[in-house]
Protein backbone atom coordinates (compact mmCIF):
# COMPACT_ATOMS: atom_id res chain seq x y z
CA UNK A 1 0.00 0.00 0.00
CA UNK A 2 1.15 3.28 -0.68
CA UNK A 3 0.93 5.83 2.14
CA UNK A 4 1.94 8.86 0.18
CA UNK A 5 -1.35 10.40 0.71
CA UNK A 6 -1.67 10.10 4.34
CA UNK A 7 1.93 12.13 4.38
CA UNK A 8 0.49 14.09 2.20
CA UNK A 9 -2.95 14.91 3.44
CA UNK A 10 -1.01 15.02 7.12
CA UNK A 11 1.46 17.72 5.97
CA UNK A 12 -1.13 19.94 4.25
CA UNK A 13 -3.60 19.66 7.18
CA UNK A 14 -0.21 20.80 9.65
CA UNK A 15 0.80 24.02 7.90
CA UNK A 16 -2.52 25.16 7.23
CA UNK A 17 -3.32 24.67 10.76
CA UNK A 18 -0.24 26.48 11.28
CA UNK A 19 -1.27 29.62 9.59
CA UNK A 20 -4.90 29.79 10.38
CA UNK A 21 -3.83 29.60 13.75
CA UNK A 22 -1.97 32.70 14.01
CA UNK A 23 -3.87 34.39 11.64
CA UNK A 24 -7.27 33.56 12.98
CA UNK A 25 -5.87 34.73 16.83
CA UNK A 26 -5.24 38.09 15.61
CA UNK A 27 -8.21 38.75 13.13
CA UNK A 28 -10.37 37.51 16.38
CA UNK A 29 -8.30 39.81 18.73
CA UNK A 30 -8.27 42.57 16.29
CA UNK A 31 -11.97 42.52 14.38
CA UNK A 32 -13.33 42.46 17.75
CA UNK A 33 -11.97 46.19 18.39
CA UNK A 34 -13.10 47.40 14.98
CA UNK A 35 -16.63 49.33 14.74
CA UNK A 36 -19.93 47.60 15.26
CA UNK A 37 -20.35 48.05 11.10
CA UNK A 38 -17.31 46.72 10.16
CA UNK A 39 -17.06 44.11 12.63
CA UNK A 40 -19.91 42.90 11.16
CA UNK A 41 -19.50 42.58 7.65
CA UNK A 42 -15.70 41.68 8.28
CA UNK A 43 -17.32 38.92 10.49
CA UNK A 44 -19.42 37.45 7.30
CA UNK A 45 -16.68 37.65 5.13
CA UNK A 46 -14.20 35.56 6.87
CA UNK A 47 -16.96 33.15 7.85
CA UNK A 48 -18.19 32.65 4.04
CA UNK A 49 -15.83 30.15 3.26
CA UNK A 50 -17.31 27.75 5.77
CA UNK A 51 -20.88 28.13 4.23
CA UNK A 52 -20.07 28.30 0.46
CA UNK A 53 -19.48 25.27 -0.81
CA UNK A 54 -15.73 24.02 -1.85
CA UNK A 55 -15.72 24.05 -5.34
CA UNK A 56 -17.42 27.62 -5.34
CA UNK A 57 -14.12 28.71 -2.84
CA UNK A 58 -12.05 26.51 -5.69
CA UNK A 59 -13.12 28.40 -8.46
CA UNK A 60 -12.78 31.77 -6.58
CA UNK A 61 -8.88 30.87 -6.00
CA UNK A 62 -8.18 29.88 -9.36
CA UNK A 63 -9.86 32.40 -10.65
CA UNK A 64 -6.68 34.72 -8.53
CA UNK A 65 -3.99 31.90 -8.80
CA UNK A 66 -4.38 30.65 -12.05
CA UNK A 67 -0.87 30.36 -14.15
CA UNK A 68 -2.88 33.78 -16.45
CA UNK A 69 -4.89 35.05 -13.70
CA UNK A 70 -3.55 38.41 -11.59
CA UNK A 71 -1.41 36.58 -8.94
CA UNK A 72 -0.75 33.23 -10.46
CA UNK A 73 0.99 35.26 -13.52
CA UNK A 74 2.95 37.95 -11.73
CA UNK A 75 4.19 34.73 -9.66
CA UNK A 76 5.02 32.53 -12.71
CA UNK A 77 7.15 35.40 -14.33
CA UNK A 78 9.53 36.64 -11.01
CA UNK A 79 9.24 33.48 -9.48
CA UNK A 80 8.84 30.75 -12.67
CA UNK A 81 6.88 28.74 -10.48
CA UNK A 82 3.17 27.58 -10.93
CA UNK A 83 0.83 28.29 -7.61
CA UNK A 84 -1.41 25.15 -9.11
CA UNK A 85 -1.32 21.24 -9.55
CA UNK A 86 1.66 21.04 -7.16
CA UNK A 87 1.38 19.33 -3.33
CA UNK A 88 1.24 22.44 -1.56
CA UNK A 89 -1.50 24.49 -4.13
CA UNK A 90 -3.93 22.56 -1.75
CA UNK A 91 -2.66 24.69 1.01
CA UNK A 92 -4.09 27.74 -0.28
CA UNK A 93 -7.75 25.82 -0.21
CA UNK A 94 -6.82 24.02 3.43
CA UNK A 95 -6.09 27.84 4.60
CA UNK A 96 -9.44 29.63 3.18
CA UNK A 97 -12.01 26.78 3.95
CA UNK A 98 -10.68 26.15 7.94
CA UNK A 99 -9.97 29.58 8.53
CA UNK A 100 -13.58 30.51 9.58
CA UNK A 101 -13.10 27.47 12.47
CA UNK A 102 -10.37 29.25 13.96
CA UNK A 103 -11.38 32.49 13.47
CA UNK A 104 -14.82 31.56 15.26
CA UNK A 105 -13.65 29.91 17.97
CA UNK A 106 -10.94 32.32 18.95
CA UNK A 107 -13.43 34.59 18.54
CA UNK A 108 -15.63 33.29 21.04
CA UNK A 109 -12.82 32.63 23.19
CA UNK A 110 -11.76 36.10 23.33
CA UNK A 111 -15.50 37.34 24.21
CA UNK A 112 -15.25 35.21 27.43
CA UNK A 113 -12.39 36.78 28.13
CA UNK A 114 -12.98 39.04 31.72
CA UNK A 115 -11.85 42.47 29.87
CA UNK A 116 -11.25 43.60 34.09
CA UNK A 117 -8.34 41.47 33.87
CA UNK A 118 -6.93 43.23 30.63
CA UNK A 119 -7.36 46.41 32.69
CA UNK A 120 -5.63 45.74 35.78
CA UNK A 121 -2.78 44.34 34.11
CA UNK A 122 -2.94 48.07 32.19
CA UNK A 123 -2.77 49.98 35.45
CA UNK A 124 -0.14 47.52 37.22
CA UNK A 125 2.26 49.28 34.06
CA UNK A 126 2.31 45.82 31.98
CA UNK A 127 2.51 46.48 28.47
CA UNK A 128 -0.15 45.35 26.00
CA UNK A 129 1.88 42.52 24.59
CA UNK A 130 2.74 41.53 27.56
CA UNK A 131 -0.96 41.13 28.73
CA UNK A 132 -1.68 39.59 25.29
CA UNK A 133 1.08 36.78 25.69
CA UNK A 134 1.01 36.06 29.21
CA UNK A 135 -2.77 36.96 30.47
CA UNK A 136 -5.25 37.16 27.23
CA UNK A 137 -3.78 33.93 25.34
CA UNK A 138 -3.32 31.14 28.53
CA UNK A 139 -7.07 32.40 29.90
CA UNK A 140 -8.25 31.16 26.34
CA UNK A 141 -5.70 28.99 25.81
CA UNK A 142 -8.25 26.05 26.16
CA UNK A 143 -10.94 27.66 23.34
CA UNK A 144 -7.62 28.78 20.62
CA UNK A 145 -6.65 25.13 20.65
CA UNK A 146 -10.20 23.63 20.53
CA UNK A 147 -10.36 25.74 16.90
CA UNK A 148 -7.00 24.64 16.19
CA UNK A 149 -7.98 21.25 16.42
CA UNK A 150 -11.13 21.84 14.83
CA UNK A 151 -9.53 23.51 11.66
CA UNK A 152 -6.94 20.61 11.47
CA UNK A 153 -9.81 18.01 10.92
CA UNK A 154 -11.46 20.47 8.30
CA UNK A 155 -7.84 21.03 6.07
CA UNK A 156 -7.50 16.88 6.18
CA UNK A 157 -10.70 16.43 5.31
CA UNK A 158 -10.68 18.93 2.36
CA UNK A 159 -11.98 17.94 -0.99
CA UNK A 160 -13.15 20.32 -3.65
CA UNK A 161 -11.07 23.46 -3.70
CA UNK A 162 -7.84 20.83 -3.46
CA UNK A 163 -9.22 18.95 -6.31
CA UNK A 164 -9.64 22.09 -7.75
CA UNK A 165 -6.08 23.33 -6.96
CA UNK A 166 -3.60 20.86 -6.76
CA UNK A 167 -5.65 17.66 -8.88
CA UNK A 168 -4.63 14.62 -8.49
CA UNK A 169 -1.65 13.17 -9.26
CA UNK A 170 -0.73 9.93 -6.96
CA UNK A 171 2.69 10.51 -5.49
CA UNK A 172 2.87 14.03 -5.80
CA UNK A 173 -0.76 15.78 -4.72
CA UNK A 174 -2.55 12.70 -4.30
CA UNK A 175 -4.35 12.99 -0.81
CA UNK A 176 -6.62 10.92 1.52
CA UNK A 177 -9.82 12.43 0.03
CA UNK A 178 -8.77 12.33 -3.58
CA UNK A 179 -7.66 9.24 -3.58
CA UNK A 180 -11.12 7.66 -2.05
CA UNK A 181 -12.64 9.70 -4.96
CA UNK A 182 -10.17 8.39 -7.60
CA UNK A 183 -9.85 4.54 -5.99
CA UNK A 184 -13.98 4.09 -5.88
CA UNK A 185 -14.05 6.10 -9.49
CA UNK A 186 -11.47 3.32 -10.46
CA UNK A 187 -13.46 0.11 -9.09
CA UNK A 188 -10.70 -0.21 -6.60
CA UNK A 189 -13.42 -0.66 -3.67
CA UNK A 190 -11.12 -2.79 -1.49
CA UNK A 191 -8.52 -0.01 -0.86
CA UNK A 192 -10.67 2.86 -0.70
CA UNK A 193 -12.47 0.99 2.35
CA UNK A 194 -8.82 0.82 3.92
CA UNK A 195 -8.35 5.07 3.48
CA UNK A 196 -11.86 5.49 4.46
CA UNK A 197 -11.73 3.72 7.76
CA UNK A 198 -7.72 5.69 8.23
CA UNK A 199 -10.10 8.82 7.83
CA UNK A 200 -12.68 8.03 10.09
CA UNK A 201 -10.09 6.93 12.84
CA UNK A 202 -8.03 10.12 12.42
CA UNK A 203 -11.21 12.03 12.74
CA UNK A 204 -12.48 10.09 15.48
CA UNK A 205 -9.50 11.16 17.46
CA UNK A 206 -9.44 14.85 16.45
CA UNK A 207 -12.74 15.03 17.68
CA UNK A 208 -12.09 13.41 20.75
CA UNK A 209 -9.13 15.75 21.38
CA UNK A 210 -11.73 18.46 20.69
CA UNK A 211 -13.86 17.47 23.44
CA UNK A 212 -11.80 17.16 25.96
CA UNK A 213 -10.44 20.39 25.42
CA UNK A 214 -13.75 21.45 25.46
CA UNK A 215 -14.73 19.79 28.95
CA UNK A 216 -11.55 20.94 30.44
CA UNK A 217 -12.26 24.70 29.46
CA UNK A 218 -15.90 24.37 30.92
CA UNK A 219 -14.52 22.72 34.32
CA UNK A 220 -11.98 25.56 34.82
CA UNK A 221 -14.58 28.50 33.84
CA UNK A 222 -16.59 26.75 36.81
CA UNK A 223 -13.38 27.01 39.32
CA UNK A 224 -13.48 30.50 38.46
CA UNK A 225 -16.52 31.19 38.88
CA UNK A 226 -16.50 29.25 42.38
CA UNK B 1 -0.81 64.93 47.50
CA UNK B 2 -3.98 65.50 44.93
CA UNK B 3 -6.24 64.26 42.34
CA UNK B 4 -8.14 66.99 40.40
CA UNK B 5 -10.98 65.54 38.62
CA UNK B 6 -13.23 67.89 36.14
CA UNK B 7 -14.13 65.41 33.60
CA UNK B 8 -17.87 64.95 31.58
CA UNK B 9 -18.75 62.13 29.42
CA UNK B 10 -22.10 61.24 27.75
CA UNK B 11 -22.95 57.17 26.88
CA UNK B 12 -26.60 57.20 25.45
CA UNK B 13 -28.59 58.66 27.42
CA UNK B 14 -26.14 58.92 30.40
CA UNK B 15 -24.60 62.30 31.28
CA UNK B 16 -21.42 62.04 33.63
CA UNK B 17 -20.38 65.15 35.14
CA UNK B 18 -18.10 64.50 37.55
CA UNK B 19 -15.86 67.65 39.36
CA UNK B 20 -14.25 66.91 42.66
CA UNK B 21 -10.48 67.48 44.32
CA UNK B 22 -8.87 65.26 46.65
CA UNK B 23 -6.63 66.16 49.68
CA UNK B 24 -4.50 63.89 52.38
CA UNK B 25 -7.49 61.69 53.27
CA UNK B 26 -8.98 59.20 51.89
CA UNK B 27 -12.00 60.98 49.46
CA UNK B 28 -15.24 58.53 49.37
CA UNK B 29 -18.03 58.72 46.27
CA UNK B 30 -20.81 58.00 47.68
CA UNK B 31 -23.89 56.91 45.16
CA UNK B 32 -26.56 54.52 44.48
CA UNK B 33 -25.46 51.83 41.84
CA UNK B 34 -25.19 52.97 38.38
CA UNK B 35 -25.33 56.38 39.10
CA UNK B 36 -21.35 57.18 37.53
CA UNK B 37 -19.34 56.04 40.14
CA UNK B 38 -16.91 53.08 38.96
CA UNK B 39 -17.07 54.79 34.97
CA UNK B 40 -15.67 57.83 37.18
CA UNK B 41 -12.72 55.72 38.83
CA UNK B 42 -12.38 54.37 35.09
CA UNK B 43 -11.51 57.30 33.38
CA UNK B 44 -8.92 58.34 35.74
CA UNK B 45 -7.47 55.09 35.99
CA UNK B 46 -7.10 55.62 32.08
CA UNK B 47 -9.85 52.75 31.20
CA UNK B 48 -12.21 54.93 29.78
CA UNK B 49 -11.67 57.89 28.02
CA UNK B 50 -14.06 61.16 29.15
CA UNK B 51 -15.59 63.13 26.30
CA UNK B 52 -14.06 66.73 27.75
CA UNK B 53 -11.93 68.01 30.79
CA UNK B 54 -8.73 67.56 33.09
CA UNK B 55 -7.70 65.10 35.84
CA UNK B 56 -4.08 65.76 37.51
CA UNK B 57 -2.23 63.68 39.49
CA UNK B 58 -0.37 65.54 42.28
CA UNK B 59 0.31 68.43 39.49
CA UNK B 60 0.83 65.75 36.74
CA UNK B 61 -1.71 66.16 33.92
CA UNK B 62 -3.50 62.70 33.11
CA UNK B 63 -5.36 63.61 30.82
CA UNK B 64 -6.71 66.94 29.25
CA UNK B 65 -8.60 67.20 26.06
CA UNK B 66 -8.40 70.92 25.82
CA UNK B 67 -4.20 69.72 25.71
CA UNK B 68 -4.76 66.93 23.64
CA UNK B 69 -2.98 64.66 27.04
CA UNK B 70 -4.19 61.23 27.81
CA UNK B 71 -1.74 59.30 29.05
CA UNK B 72 -2.39 55.84 28.82
CA UNK B 73 -2.76 53.23 31.86
CA UNK B 74 0.44 52.15 31.84
CA UNK B 75 1.94 55.59 33.00
CA UNK B 76 -0.61 56.77 34.94
CA UNK B 77 0.65 55.14 38.24
CA UNK B 78 -3.12 54.36 39.28
CA UNK B 79 -4.21 52.03 41.13
CA UNK B 80 -7.43 50.39 40.57
CA UNK B 81 -9.09 47.91 43.25
CA UNK B 82 -11.69 45.40 40.86
CA UNK B 83 -14.97 45.07 42.86
CA UNK B 84 -14.09 40.79 41.62
CA UNK B 85 -10.36 41.90 42.63
CA UNK B 86 -9.37 41.01 38.57
CA UNK B 87 -6.66 38.30 39.98
CA UNK B 88 -4.81 36.44 37.15
CA UNK B 89 -6.46 32.98 37.05
CA UNK B 90 -3.10 31.29 35.16
CA UNK B 91 -1.18 32.83 37.82
CA UNK B 92 0.33 31.73 41.61
CA UNK B 93 0.09 34.55 44.19
CA UNK B 94 3.84 35.33 43.75
CA UNK B 95 3.83 35.53 40.35
CA UNK B 96 0.84 37.82 40.78
CA UNK B 97 2.10 40.58 42.72
CA UNK B 98 5.22 40.26 40.78
CA UNK B 99 3.11 41.19 37.63
CA UNK B 100 2.76 44.69 40.14
CA UNK B 101 6.13 44.75 40.58
CA UNK B 102 7.52 44.07 36.79
CA UNK B 103 7.03 47.70 35.43
CA UNK B 104 9.23 49.13 38.27
CA UNK B 105 12.52 48.66 39.67
CA UNK B 106 13.11 44.71 37.71
CA UNK B 107 16.11 44.52 39.99
CA UNK B 108 14.83 44.23 43.06
CA UNK B 109 11.86 42.30 41.99
CA UNK B 110 11.70 39.52 44.53
CA UNK B 111 12.38 41.09 47.37
CA UNK B 112 9.54 43.52 46.71
CA UNK B 113 7.01 41.27 45.94
CA UNK B 114 8.59 39.53 49.51
CA UNK B 115 7.95 42.65 51.08
CA UNK B 116 4.29 42.95 50.25
CA UNK B 117 3.67 39.00 51.25
CA UNK B 118 4.87 39.70 54.71
CA UNK B 119 3.27 42.80 55.02
CA UNK B 120 0.05 41.62 54.04
CA UNK B 121 0.52 38.10 54.94
CA UNK B 122 0.33 36.04 52.62
CA UNK B 123 3.57 34.56 52.58
CA UNK B 124 2.16 31.10 53.26
CA UNK B 125 0.21 31.10 50.17
CA UNK B 126 2.36 32.64 47.82
CA UNK B 127 2.36 29.24 46.24
CA UNK B 128 -1.33 28.82 45.76
CA UNK B 129 -3.37 30.16 42.27
CA UNK B 130 -6.36 32.64 42.84
CA UNK B 131 -9.05 29.90 42.83
CA UNK B 132 -7.83 28.36 45.57
CA UNK B 133 -8.20 31.63 48.04
CA UNK B 134 -10.85 33.03 50.04
CA UNK B 135 -12.48 36.29 48.68
CA UNK B 136 -10.45 38.18 51.56
CA UNK B 137 -7.32 36.42 50.77
CA UNK B 138 -8.02 37.23 46.77
CA UNK B 139 -8.22 40.98 48.14
CA UNK B 140 -5.06 41.45 49.99
CA UNK B 141 -3.39 40.00 47.12
CA UNK B 142 -4.84 42.16 44.81
CA UNK B 143 -4.23 45.03 47.23
CA UNK B 144 -0.19 44.30 47.28
CA UNK B 145 0.21 43.71 43.81
CA UNK B 146 -1.25 47.52 43.67
CA UNK B 147 0.99 48.16 46.24
CA UNK B 148 4.08 46.54 44.49
CA UNK B 149 3.65 48.83 41.75
CA UNK B 150 4.18 51.68 43.46
CA UNK B 151 0.73 53.77 42.63
CA UNK B 152 0.61 57.76 43.23
CA UNK B 153 -3.25 56.88 43.82
CA UNK B 154 -5.37 53.80 44.86
CA UNK B 155 -8.84 53.60 43.28
CA UNK B 156 -11.04 51.16 45.36
CA UNK B 157 -14.29 50.22 43.45
CA UNK B 158 -16.96 48.92 45.93
CA UNK B 159 -13.91 46.67 47.90
CA UNK B 160 -16.74 44.20 49.78
CA UNK B 161 -19.28 43.90 47.54
CA UNK B 162 -17.88 40.46 46.65
CA UNK B 163 -18.34 39.32 50.11
CA UNK B 164 -20.53 37.49 52.18
CA UNK B 165 -21.47 40.37 54.91
CA UNK B 166 -19.83 38.38 57.81
CA UNK B 167 -16.56 38.49 56.28
CA UNK B 168 -16.68 42.28 55.93
CA UNK B 169 -15.93 43.70 59.19
CA UNK B 170 -12.35 41.90 59.63
CA UNK B 171 -11.34 42.73 55.97
CA UNK B 172 -12.42 46.34 56.33
CA UNK B 173 -10.24 46.37 59.47
CA UNK B 174 -7.38 45.07 57.32
CA UNK B 175 -8.06 46.91 54.09
CA UNK B 176 -7.93 50.60 56.50
CA UNK B 177 -4.59 49.37 58.15
CA UNK B 178 -2.95 48.92 54.78
CA UNK B 179 -4.87 51.81 52.80
CA UNK B 180 -3.17 53.73 55.85
CA UNK B 181 0.24 52.73 55.37
CA UNK B 182 0.03 54.26 52.11
CA UNK B 183 1.02 57.68 51.58
CA UNK B 184 -0.72 58.84 48.40
CA UNK B 185 -4.14 59.42 47.10
CA UNK B 186 -6.97 57.26 48.14
CA UNK B 187 -10.62 57.14 46.71
CA UNK B 188 -13.10 54.22 47.89
CA UNK B 189 -16.44 54.44 45.60
CA UNK B 190 -19.36 52.65 47.63
CA UNK B 191 -22.80 52.94 47.93
CA UNK B 192 -23.06 51.94 51.57
CA UNK B 193 -22.71 55.23 53.84
CA UNK B 194 -21.51 53.45 56.69
CA UNK B 195 -18.32 51.57 55.36
CA UNK B 196 -18.06 55.53 53.87
CA UNK B 197 -18.41 57.25 57.53
CA UNK B 198 -16.04 54.63 58.88
CA UNK B 199 -13.19 54.44 56.41
CA UNK B 200 -13.04 58.18 54.74
CA UNK B 201 -12.61 61.57 55.65
CA UNK B 202 -14.57 63.06 52.54
CA UNK B 203 -17.28 62.87 50.95
CA UNK B 204 -18.56 63.67 47.93
CA UNK B 205 -22.16 62.78 46.55
CA UNK B 206 -22.82 61.28 43.44
CA UNK B 207 -26.15 61.30 41.65
CA UNK B 208 -26.88 60.50 38.35
CA UNK B 209 -23.58 61.19 37.18
CA UNK B 210 -23.14 64.36 38.42
CA UNK B 211 -20.95 64.84 41.37
CA UNK B 212 -21.87 67.60 44.44
CA UNK B 213 -19.59 69.34 46.15
CA UNK B 214 -17.18 67.17 48.54
CA UNK B 215 -17.33 67.93 52.12
CA UNK B 216 -15.95 66.89 55.21
CA UNK B 217 -18.02 63.98 56.11
CA UNK B 218 -19.58 64.88 59.55
CA UNK B 219 -20.57 68.33 58.14
CA UNK B 220 -22.28 66.58 55.39
CA UNK B 221 -23.69 63.97 57.78
CA UNK B 222 -25.42 67.28 60.00
CA UNK B 223 -26.39 69.49 57.35
CA UNK B 224 -26.98 67.24 54.37
CA UNK B 225 -28.40 70.03 52.11
CA UNK B 226 -30.15 68.10 49.51
CA UNK B 227 -32.59 65.47 49.15
CA UNK B 228 -30.35 63.45 47.51
CA UNK B 229 -27.24 63.52 49.74
CA UNK B 230 -30.46 62.95 52.97
CA UNK B 231 -30.96 59.64 51.43
CA UNK B 232 -27.63 58.53 50.79
CA UNK B 233 -26.76 59.64 54.44
CA UNK B 234 -29.51 57.16 55.56
CA UNK B 235 -31.84 59.60 56.40
CA UNK B 236 -35.29 57.57 55.96
CA UNK B 237 -38.12 61.11 56.41
CA UNK B 238 -39.06 63.55 54.41
CA UNK B 239 -41.53 65.66 54.50
CA UNK B 240 -42.39 68.93 52.48
CA UNK B 241 -41.54 72.05 53.58
CA UNK B 242 -41.85 76.05 53.33
CA UNK B 243 -40.90 78.82 55.77
CA UNK B 244 -43.09 79.47 58.19
CA UNK B 245 -44.14 83.18 59.11
CA UNK B 246 -42.46 82.91 62.64
CA UNK B 247 -38.55 83.01 62.34
CA UNK B 248 -36.86 80.02 62.78
CA UNK B 249 -39.64 77.81 62.04
CA UNK B 250 -40.50 75.54 59.21
CA UNK B 251 -44.21 74.72 58.03
CA UNK B 252 -44.86 71.01 56.66
CA UNK B 253 -48.17 71.22 55.18
CA UNK B 254 -48.80 67.76 54.48
CA UNK B 255 -48.52 66.89 58.58
CA UNK B 256 -50.07 69.92 59.36
CA UNK B 257 -47.12 71.04 61.84
CA UNK B 258 -45.20 73.97 62.22
CA UNK B 259 -41.82 72.65 64.12
CA UNK B 260 -39.08 75.15 65.46
CA UNK B 261 -35.38 74.85 63.80
CA UNK B 262 -32.23 76.10 65.27
CA UNK B 263 -30.84 78.00 62.04
CA UNK B 264 -33.25 80.59 60.08
CA UNK B 265 -35.24 78.57 57.12
CA UNK B 266 -33.84 79.67 54.27
CA UNK B 267 -36.62 80.72 52.04
CA UNK B 268 -35.93 77.78 49.12
CA UNK B 269 -36.25 75.46 51.14
CA UNK B 270 -38.53 72.15 49.46
CA UNK B 271 -38.26 69.29 52.27
CA UNK B 272 -37.04 68.71 55.97
CA UNK B 273 -35.49 65.54 56.46
CA UNK B 274 -36.03 63.44 59.92
CA UNK B 275 -33.43 61.02 60.85
CA UNK B 276 -35.38 57.92 62.78
CA UNK B 277 -32.39 57.93 66.00
CA UNK B 278 -33.47 61.85 66.32
CA UNK B 279 -36.71 61.06 67.41
CA UNK B 280 -37.64 60.12 71.29
CA UNK B 281 -41.01 59.55 72.81
CA UNK B 282 -42.18 62.93 75.04
CA UNK B 283 -45.29 64.45 77.04
CA UNK B 284 -47.97 66.20 74.70
CA UNK B 285 -47.51 69.82 74.60
CA UNK B 286 -43.76 69.47 74.68
CA UNK B 287 -41.79 71.94 72.57
CA UNK B 288 -41.77 70.31 68.48
CA UNK B 289 -43.98 67.51 69.70
CA UNK B 290 -45.73 65.54 67.00
CA UNK B 291 -49.11 63.30 68.07
CA UNK B 292 -49.44 60.16 65.91
CA UNK B 293 -51.10 56.82 65.94
CA UNK B 294 -48.95 53.87 65.09
CA UNK B 295 -50.17 52.54 61.42
CA UNK B 296 -48.12 49.57 61.44
CA UNK B 297 -45.40 47.79 63.58
CA UNK B 298 -42.83 45.59 62.14
CA UNK B 299 -40.81 43.60 64.40
CA UNK B 300 -36.90 43.74 63.70
CA UNK B 301 -34.17 41.92 65.12
CA UNK B 302 -32.90 44.17 68.36
CA UNK B 303 -36.22 46.91 67.80
CA UNK B 304 -39.78 47.54 66.62
CA UNK B 305 -40.08 49.66 63.71
CA UNK B 306 -43.47 51.78 63.67
CA UNK B 307 -44.31 53.39 60.68
CA UNK B 308 -46.20 56.52 62.58
CA UNK B 309 -49.63 58.53 60.87
CA UNK B 310 -49.03 62.28 62.18
CA UNK B 311 -52.44 63.48 63.63
CA UNK B 312 -54.34 66.02 61.50
CA UNK B 313 -52.09 64.90 58.62
CA UNK B 314 -53.64 65.17 54.87
CA UNK B 315 -54.56 62.05 53.33
CA UNK B 316 -52.00 60.29 51.38
CA UNK B 317 -49.17 62.18 53.63
CA UNK B 318 -46.41 60.17 53.85
CA UNK B 319 -45.58 58.04 57.25
CA UNK B 320 -43.64 58.46 59.74
CA UNK B 321 -40.36 56.08 60.58
CA UNK B 322 -39.92 55.56 64.43
CA UNK B 323 -38.19 52.55 65.93
CA UNK B 324 -38.30 51.52 70.02
CA UNK B 325 -36.30 48.65 71.55
CA UNK B 326 -38.41 45.97 72.05
CA UNK B 327 -38.32 46.02 75.66
CA UNK B 328 -40.44 49.40 75.31
CA UNK B 329 -42.95 48.14 72.70
CA UNK B 330 -45.81 47.26 74.43
CA UNK B 331 -47.79 46.16 71.36
CA UNK B 332 -50.72 48.26 71.79
CA UNK B 333 -51.56 51.00 69.03
CA UNK B 334 -52.02 53.53 71.32
CA UNK B 335 -51.44 57.18 70.41
CA UNK B 336 -48.40 59.05 71.27
CA UNK B 337 -46.24 61.79 70.79
CA UNK B 338 -42.76 61.98 69.63
CA UNK B 339 -39.69 64.82 69.61
CA UNK B 340 -37.58 66.37 67.68
CA UNK B 341 -34.47 68.54 68.77
CA UNK B 342 -34.70 71.90 66.62
CA UNK B 343 -31.04 71.11 65.65
CA UNK B 344 -31.72 67.85 64.25
CA UNK B 345 -34.44 69.03 61.69
CA UNK B 346 -32.46 68.70 58.20
CA UNK B 347 -33.75 71.62 56.23
CA UNK B 348 -32.90 70.58 52.55
CA UNK B 349 -33.30 72.36 49.33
Amino acid sequence: MDWYPLYNSLRIAAISTFVTFFFGIFSAYYIAKTPRVIKGLLDVVLTLPLVLPPTVVGYLLLRVLGPKRLIGAWVLAVFDTKLVMTWWSAIFATVVVSFPLMYRTARGAFEAFDPALAYAGQTLGLSNSYIFWRIRLPYCRQGILAGAVLSFARALGEYGATSMLAGYTPGRTATISTTVYQLWRTDNDALAFKWVMINIAISFVVLMAVNMLERRERAQKEVRRA
Amino acid sequence: MSLYVDIEKTLGAFHLRAQFESGAQTLALLGASGCGKSMTLKCIAGIETPDAGRIALDGRVLFDSAAHINLSPQRRRVGYLFQQYALFPNMTVFQNIATGAHARHKARRRESVAEKLAMLRLSDIAHLRPHQLSGGQQQRVALARILASEPQAILLDEPFSALDSYLKWQLELELSDALAAFHGVRMWVSHDRDEIFRNCGEICIMEEGKTQPVREKHALFDSPGTVGAARLSGCKNYAAARPASIPRHVTLPEWNLCLETEEDVPPDICQVGIRVHSLRLCEPGAPNAIPCTVARAVEDVLSVILMLRVQGALPGAPLLRFELPKAQWQGDSAAFCIQICPKDILLLG
